[in-house]
């Protein structure tokens, strides 16, 4: 026995060729058409930045592992608007059991984009899960998500997009992308500011 | 699910329910409990509520905060040993200022016989109030009652974050 403690062999995963800032906002299209929560870090930066901090926006900057109950909630709430969850595979593994409850409800207005680099990118880039074996659509489509696709090149995206706008039940993409960073853009960093906004931009209360 | 509850079920629990609904709760979200069957079955046979099973309570906490986002009111039904497990996702509660309702069921409380359930039991109250949420005890069907109607009040008025403790004394010490 010449192993490691630590089981992590070089991967022979395919090199990944798209580029979150531009695959994501090709991926969600007109981003005014949705209700939208972002998970922490990565993913709030992403949408901050397509949203120019709108009030049909919510990002979090903590209580990691959230992001896709907080969509489930509302979309139940709003069924006549279509919510757009996008989390990364840090968050969601945090909290994969959400994709066995919003599975159970099956709303047809939710989508869920993860947003999968294989890494924690706020905490110094450590692999998580997802670059050493873990196949978080397969997780979705386990947890009876029918709806479950992988866009992991170019040529993907079109069909993805129309993808995450269409079905009878609520729709899980995985969206493989590169290390790249998200951009740079502040994003509202109170969860109160961003509540209120974002229910006066909604209810107008 | 092989052990019995000493005391039965009785009508107070389809009072709360009564009362959640004239307050506009349409979210019933839960984690199987003995103590809160009739409100779990109760919203799963209600048309207009959806009965949302949780696999873990923390996945109830961000859902309601959801819900709020989008305008409709929802109500958390745990058992003390799952408010353990919602610590962290009540930073959402408290920092965003979410309204946040929670029916806790109590173990490890009053004649509890299984040792397991006294660590988080005995924690439910500093640990709820250390995030910021009050806490009203119920030990009476007619302080349960009146204990949810004043959070109802505290919660969907005044925007804060109450979890009602219904004990042991209320609901019966389960025999082993």
């Amino acid at each position: 026995m010449s192993s490691s403690a630590n089981n992590r062999s070089a991967s022979d995963a395919p090199i990944l060729e798209l580029d979150r800032r531009e695959a994501l906002p090709a991926l969600i299209g007109r981003h005014e058409d949705f209700l939208i929560v972002a998970g922490l870090a990565g993913t709030a930066r992403d949408i901050a930045a397509l949203t120019e901090n709108a009030p049909h926006g919510f990002t979090m900057g903590g209580a990691m592992g959230g992001a896709c109950m907080i969509g489930l909630g509302l979309a139940l709430a709003q069924r006549d608007r279509r919510v757009l969850v996008v989390t990364g595979d840090g968050e969601l593994l945090m909290n994969v059991g959400a994709l066995a409850t919003i599975a159970l409800m099956n709303p047809p207005n939710l989508s869920i984009i993860c947003v999968d680099n294989g890494h924690y990118g706020e905490t110094g880039y450590q692999q998580s899960h997802t670059s050493l074996g873990t196949d978080l659509e397969k997780m979705a489509s386990g947890a009876g998500i029918k709806l479950t696709r992988t866009v992991q090149r170019q040529a993907d995206i079109p069909s993805g997009a129309q993808f995450l706008r269409e079905g009878n039940g609520t729709v899980f993409v995985l969206l493989r992308v590169s290390t790249g960073e998200p951009p740079v853009y502040k994003r509202i960093w109170d969860p109160a500011v961003n509540r209120a906004q974002f229910r006066a931009g909604l209810l107008g209360k | 699910m092989n052990e019995q509850i000493t005391a039965a079920p009785t009508r107070w629990q389809d009072e709360v329910f009564d009362l959640l609904r004239r307050h506009g709760v349409t979210q019933f979200a839960y984690v199987p409990d003995a103590g809160h069957t009739i409100l779990i079955d109760r919203s799963l046979a209600d048309p207009d509520v959806y009965a949302i099973a949780l696999t873990t309570e923390e996945e109830g906490v961000a859902l309601i905060a959801g819900a709020d986002l989008g305008g409709a009111r929802g109500v958390l039904l745990m058992q003390s040993s799952g408010v353990g497990n919602c610590i962290n996702m009540l930073s959402l509660i408290n920092a965003g200022r979410f309204p946040f309702l929670a029916l806790v069921t109590m173990r490890g409380d009053f004649g509890e016989g299984n040792p397991w359930q006294y660590t988080m039991g005995q924690a439910v109250v500093p640990v709820l109030q250390a995030v910021g949420v009050t806490c009203l005890r119920a030990d009476t069907p007619a302080e349960a009652l009146a204990a949810v109607s004043a959070a109802a009040t505290m919660v969907f008025q005044a925007g804060q974050a109450v979890a009602v403790l219904f004990t042991q004394k209320l609901l019966g010490a389960k025999r082993f």
